[in-house]
């Protein structure tokens, strides 16, 4: 990969004085474009935007706009930590609310993320594929929150907002008081100057500020110079989340809203073919019956209303391709395709194919996962309200810009009539990326103009019309050298591609062939030596719609992977800490993760009969995890799972009390998986419909989790998706290693052990 | 109409008598910290007390309601936050926050009964789903909020 020697100020193209304020840009601006236009049309009486994230009263109420979603991760304070410790404003009183959508706030990090293929980039070098990538983010200006990258995203330009924010402000005290700006100190949102004892609050400056002009390049805090970056805050959105008052997006109330509720086509991708909307035209409350592609709604006064009618509503459905398709079939089809001549390499390094064809005893083995849901536990909803001349959404979504775009579309009005609001996300894990559920509900509340209808899906709607994490199968083969560690290791993967699934959804003309960088993520680019590598993925389509589900293609590789390097070091007759310590040489922040995982583990300390641990180390969005668990099997293959020690370098860290909140989180969600995680598919049609068939861990079943965060400085990485790829293969090595028995496949009910 | 006790508050409600005590709650009164997860009773996001009791609202019908005293989030919440909810603050445990409305009423119920839960008591009692995986911070958080109730501060 060609290396570019691009400093940071290149990528600073903004900066722009408009209309009194000033505009701290570190995204693209096309011409004109004031960067806090979007947010200073949100502003109160006596209130100023002195940038797009930053907004101050004459009260001194200040106000961080954040242009991220709040879904659970603590996105809301990390990122106002960010601006607070520049600002030197008061964290405890400030408040936070949701940015508008506009280009200023697009995710730069995720979108150098969503390379084709793993370049360097995330090991800080200025690789010419994030260029790109950075370049056609800026221009796209495309608000999304996934990808672990919202602190690595505004790491920047947040920090540069909050000290910007607080430069205007200095610089209107100092021509207020006559004195240099240089002799003015701000502590907890207090101005003051030494010399003349005069001290002032921002409110006392803050519409003079506004017209002040400042460097656009601020000077930022040294890390050592941080007060509020490291320590543990108390989360600001915690206090309406334990009083009923949060707001998510299924809790919107508009004056003279009605309720939709939907029947969809059993079969995934069918089509509605007829319907008898006079059979429950006249039960209660039903105010319309609204056919549309894939079903059909009826809006009533509510939503109870509107479930009971669409419920009694007969209706039949063309079934569509994915008729053909069953779950077990599925995985039969993926693994035939493990012979397929057509694959895409990832990661090569010598002749690990010959290598292996030539070793004495090859070790072999073959991994699959199921689909998987996501199962957000606020049920999917959007509310949306179409007029002749534009549209209004309310909806818990993870990318507003998208929404925006097709909100205009189907809504069939002009872009600067869109508007779109992001209320609290009761969950998201990806699910909340799609853009499946705006475009339903626009269609619908076009048919009853000037109302708002909020579209709610039950349970069942959502767990068996979901956009599936693929089921993927692995086969891998490795051969030892005479000093006991992998001289040759192959890894080829089938699975359907994410990206080119979720491409096809936006852009449904494009017929994207492209490499995904998802498929292989977590196995080509793994950090063991190994004198020979192949890594190489089978794309498979199947008309079955697979999206994004918290950490996406790590989710399967690390299972695959981790697993393998378990069965290679039992091969070795070695440890497997220190089987991996021996591939680790020359990645001393993997080899620090892993000793001091194996330290806080008590790794070497023998356990009680019937008792086992289980090791995996993994990175994921820049972030290194270790994970150790520890359980107890008996003879009927019950199966306690009794503590997880989660050890993880995540850089520099902003919230700690989040990071080992984002682990736990993490854990839980990959353990629940792991034990219980599977969609089964037959005929087309999604068998399971709630949570009695789609089982999640409970209080009862759940782990003790011990969090260690072991920062070493390395570039940031991201934490709200990498505690959940090592839990897998953590667990089935735990099994292995009470049993003897290898699980090669998930979830671990398939081995018929019950969690 | 049906006449409801919500809150310490009386009201009419006019819809059909199997109507969950849920939709009533959010859609007809207005009371929004009461979620609907799964309207199967599966997840306890729906949790609200009926003469004290934890119940999920999603699969009670609300004539069964009638004349007794129904308490929400928003009724245990007034100026002072209840012991529970404290501990929820201080162990920091909610996420999404989605299913918490529904935690926080099936452990207050819960530890109406039981002041000094053991492990397995909470474990066979407090069986609603958090997707989030707070359930570690819960387990503390229920401790705490016990100690707190007995006036003792941990």
């Amino acid at each position: 990969m060609t290396k570019l020697n691009l400093t940071r100020r290149k990528f600073i193209v903004g900066g722009a004085l408009v209309g009194g304020g000033l505009a701290v840009g570190y995204g693209f601006l096309r011409d004109g474009d004031p960067a806090n236009a979007a947010l200073t049309a949100t502003t109160m009486e006596g209130e100023v935007a002195l940038n797009a994230w930053v907004k101050v009263d004459k009260d001194g109420l200040v106000t961080f706009a954040i242009p991220r979603s709040e879904m659970g991760q603590g996105v809301y304070t990390a990122l106002a930590m960010l601006v607070a410790e520049e600002m030197d404003a008061n964290f405890s009183e400030l408040v936070v609310e949701q940015a508008p959508v506009a280009d200023v706030y697009a995710n730069i990090a995720v979108m150098k993320d969503a390379l084709p293929f793993s370049d360097k980039h995330h090991e800080g070098e200025d690789t010419i594929g994030a260029w790109g990538m950075a370049k056609l983010g800026q221009f796209l200006g495309v608000q999304v929150t996934g990808g672990s990258s919202s602190v690595r995203d505004a790491w920047l330009p947040m920090r540069q907002a909050g000290a910007t924010a607080k430069a205007m402000l200095v610089a209107a005290a100092a021509r207020t008081w006559d004195v240099p700006p240089a002799e003015i100190s701000v502590t907890n949102g207090v101005l003051s100057h030494g010399g003349s004892g005069m001290a002032g609050g921002f409110g006392d400056f803050a519409i003079l500020a506004a017209s002040e002009t400042v460097s656009l390049d601020p000077v930022l805090k040294k890390s050592s110079e941080f007060t509020l970056i490291g320590t543990p805050q108390p989360r600001l959105d915690i206090p309406s989340k334990v009083d009923g008052t949060a707001e998510f997006g299924v809790d919107i109330e508009l004056d003279g809203m009605v309720h939709a509720a939907v029947k969809l086509s059993p079969v995934l991708g069918g089509t509605l073919a007829s319907h008898d909307a006079s059979a429950v035209k006249d039960m209660p409350g039903v105010l319309k019956i609204v056919p549309f592609e894939s079903g059909v709604a009826v809006i009533a006064d509510s939503f109870w209303r509107a479930k009971t009618a669409v419920e009694a509503l007969p209706a039949t459905f063309n079934d569509g391709p994915a008729k053909e398709f069953s779950s077990g079939g599925i995985l039969t089809l993926l693994e035939e395709n493990l012979e397929s001549e057509d694959s895409r390499i990832y990661a090569e390094t010598g002749d690990a194919r010959a290598a292996i064809d030539e070793a004495q005893s090859a070790v072999k083995a073959v991994y699959k996962v199921p689909f998987l849901a996501h199962a957000c536990m606020e049920p999917m909803n959007c509310t949306a309200m179409v007029t002749d001349t534009g549209v209004e959404i309310w909806m818990p979504n993870q990318v507003p810009t998208l929404i925006k775009w097709f909100a205009e579309k189907i809504a069939d009005v002009p872009a600067e009539n869109v508007i779109v609001h992001t209320p609290l996300l009761g969950g998201g894990f990806g699910r909340r990326l799609e853009i499946d559920l705006v475009i339903m509900a626009v269609a619908i509340a076009k048919e009853m103009k000037n109302r708002p209808v909020k579209l709610l899906w039950t349970r069942e709607n959502d767990i068996q019309h979901d956009i599936f994490r693929p089921a993927a199968v692995s086969r891998l083969e490795g051969a030892l050298g005479s000093d006991g560690r992998i001289s040759a290791w192959a890894n080829r993967i089938v699975s359907q591609s994410v990206s080119g699934s979720y491409t096809a959804r936006l852009l449904p003309w494009a017929t994207m062939d492209v490499p995904d960088n998802t498929t292989s993520e977590g196995a080509a680019d793994i950090p063991y030596e190994f004198t020979s590598r192949l890594v190489d993925h089978v794309p498979v389509k199947l008309p079955i719609e697979v999206g994004f589900w918290r950490s996406v293609g790590h989710s399967y590789n690390a299972f695959f992977t981790e697993s393998f390097m378990d069965e290679m070091a039992y091969a070795a007759r070695a440890d497997p800490v220190d089987f991996r310590l021996a591939h680790l040489e020359n990645h001393p922040d993997f080899a620090n993760v892993l000793k001091q995982l194996a330290k806080v583990s008590n790794w070497s300390t023998p356990l009680d009969q019937g008792r086992a641990r289980g090791v995996a180390l993994h990175e994921s969005f820049s972030s290194i995890v270790g994970q150790v668990v520890e359980i107890t099997v008996n003879g009927d293959k019950e199966i306690t799972v009794d503590k997880v020690y989660c050890v993880i370098d995540c850089g520099a860290v902003v919230n700690p009390d989040t990071v080992k909140a984002q682990m736990e989180s993490g854990i839980i969600f990959g353990l629940t998986a792991a034990l219980y995680g599977e969609i089964e598919i037959e005929d087309g049609v999604v068998l399971n419909s709630n949570f009695p068939d789609y089982e999640m861990i409970r209080l009862g079943n759940c782990p003790e989790i011990e969090v260690h965060l072991a920062p070493s400085g390395r570039l940031l990485g991201g934490v709200g998706e990498p505690g959940t790829p090592p839990i897998a293969p953590a667990l089935t090595n735990a099994i292995f290693a009470a049993t003897g028995e290898r699980l090669r496949e998930l979830p671990i009910s398939r081995a018929g052990f019950i969690a | 109409m049906l006449r409801l006790d919500i809150n310490s508050e009386l009201h009419e409600v006019d819809v059909e008598e199997d109507t969950p005590l849920l939709w009533v709650l959010r859609d007809t009164i207005g009371l929004k910290g009461t979620k609907f997860g799964c309207g199967v009773a599966a997840c306890g996001a729906c949790t609200v007390h009926v003469d004290g009791e934890a119940v999920r609202s999603c699969s009670y019908p609300v004539s069964g309601a009638v004349g007794t005293k129904i308490t929400t989030i928003e009724g245990i919440s007034g100026e002072m936050l209840n012991p529970v909810q404290l501990a929820w603050i201080q162990e920091q445990v909610p996420q999404c926050g989605y299913c918490q409305s529904g935690m926080i009423m099936a452990v207050s119920a819960f530890l109406a009964e039981n002041s000094n839960p053991s492990d397995e008591d909470i474990a066979d009692s407090i069986t609603n789903i958090c997707r989030c995986g707070t359930y570690p911070r819960i387990k503390r958080a229920i401790k705490r909020a016990a100690a707190l109730q007995g006036g003792v501060q941990e």
